[in-house]
C-alpha cells in the first residue's frame, strides 16, 4: 500500500481536515439555495473528504466506511431520486418537474423540489466519484 | 482595470503551466500544475463573478480529477515515454486552432455588454421572476435545479453513464474483478 503515510504532520493534518470537508459539503449541499455551490459541488466535497481519509488510513478503512458495492448502488440512486420527483410532480398533476406541485404553496413545492433533486445530484456524484477511485486504486495494487 | 490586470495575470500563469506541461516527461509536475492550471482558471471566474463555476472548477478541476490523475500515475509509473515525431504536427495544429480561436475573437462583444441579445432572452427573464416563481436567493440554483431541471437531469445521467463506463473498462482488471476471476476458475 503506497498510500498510507506515516508522516505525523500529514497524518494529523488530515485527521482534522477529512471530518471538516465532510462537514463542509454537507453545509455547501443545504446551503446552495443561499451561496454559491449545490448538490454537484457538495457531492464533489464530499468524496474529497472521503479520498482524503482513503489516503492517510488506508483503502481498507474508507471502504469499511464506503464500500464500492455501496458507491455503485449510490450512483444509481441518485438519479432514481431525480427522476421520480419528476415523477411526483407529474403524479400531482403538473408537467415532469415541475416542483410547485409537490406542497401546497408553489413556493414551498419548489423547494422541497431543489431539495430532493440536489441530494441526488450530490449522491451520485459521490458514488460515482468513489466508484472511479476505489477502481483506478485497484489496478494500482496490482501492478 | 484592476480586474483586467488580474485576468492577464491569471491566463499568462495558465499559459505558462500549459507551456510546462506540453514539454515536460515528468507526469507527477505535469498532474500537479493542471491542478494549479485549473486552480488559476477558477480564480479568473471568481473575478468575473461567476462562483459557482469557480467552485465546480476548483473542486473538480484542480481536486478530484488532480487526485484521479495521481493515482494513475502511482498505478503506471511517473515517466513518460516522448514521441518526437508528433511535435511538427502538432504545433502545426495548435497554431492553426490558436489562429481561429484569435480571428474569432475579433467579432466577440465586449465583456459584460448589457445591450447583448444574450442578456435580452431568457436570462432577464429568470433574473426578474426568480424570486417570485422559484423562491432560492442564488438564481444559478433555481435556473440549474428547476427552470432547467431536465437539463440537470441530463447531466446526472452522464455522470452516472461515465461512471458505469469507467466500471466496465477498469472493472475486469485487478482484484476487483473477483467476479470475473472466481467464475473463470469455475470453468478450469
Amino acid at each position: 500500500m503506497p498510500f498510507i503515510t506515516r508522516n505525523p504532520i500529514l497524518r494529523e493534518t488530515a485527521h482534522t481536515l477529512a471530518p471538516t470537508t465532510l462537514l463542509y459539503a454537507l453545509y455547501v449541499q443545504f446551503h446552495g439555495d443561499y451561496g454559491p455551490g449545490g448538490g454537484f459541488q457538495a457531492g464533489v466535497i464530499f468524496s474529497v473528504g472521503l479520498i482524503l481519509y482513503a489516503l492517510t488510513y488506508g483503502l481498507e478503512r474508507a471502504q469499511a466506511v464506503l464500500s464500492r458495492r455501496t458507491a455503485e448502488v449510490l450512483s444509481a440512486f441518485g438519479v432514481l431520486l431525480y427522476a421520480l420527483t419528476g415523477v411526483a410532480a407529474m403524479l400531482r398533476g403538473a408537467a415532469f418537474l415541475d416542483y410547485s406541485a409537490l406542497a401546497q404553496q408553489p413556493l414551498s413545492g419548489q423547494h422541497i423540489g431543489i431539495m430532493a433533486i440536489e441530494l441526488g445530484v450530490g449522491v451520485t456524484i459521490v458514488g460515482v466519484v468513489m466508484l472511479i477511485f476505489y477502481l483506478l486504486t485497484d489496478t494500482g495494487e496490482a501492478g | 482595470m484592476s480586474g483586467q490586470l488580474l485576468g492577464c495575470a491569471l491566463l499568462t500563469l495558465s499559459a505558462v503551466a500549459a507551456v510546462i506541461i506540453a514539454r515536460t516527461d515528468n507526469l507527477f509536475s505535469a498532474a500537479l500544475l493542471a491542478g494549479m492550471s485549473s486552480l488559476l482558471v477558477a480564480a479568473l471566474f471568481l473575478s468575473l463573478d461567476a462562483p459557482d463555476v469557480a467552485f465546480t472548477e476548483a473542486a473538480v478541476g484542480a481536486g478530484v480529477s488532480t487526485i484521479f490523475f495521481l493515482t494513475t500515475i502511482a498505478a503506471t509509473g511517473r515517466q513518460y515515454a516522448y514521441a518526437p515525431s508528433r511535435r511538427v504536427p502538432g504545433l502545426v495544429l495548435a497554431a492553426a486552432t490558436g489562429w481561429l480561436l484569435f480571428y474569432s475573437m475579433l467579432d466577440f462583444p465586449w465583456l459584460g455588454d448589457a445591450s447583448l441579445a444574450l442578456h435580452d432572452h431568457v436570462a432577464r427573464y429568470y433574473i426578474e421572476h426568480s424570486a417570485a416563481e422559484v423562491g432560492p436567493p442564488n438564481v444559478v440554483t433555481s435556473v440549474l435545479a428547476s427552470y432547467r431541471g431536465l437539463d440537470t437531469l441530463g447531466e446526472v445521467c452522464v455522470i452516472f453513464a461515465a461512471g458505469v463506463g469507467v466500471m466496465i473498462v477498469l472493472g475486469r482488471f485487478g482484484h476487483s474483478g473477483r467476479a470475473g476471476q472466481s467464475s473463470r476458475r469455475g470453468e478450469e
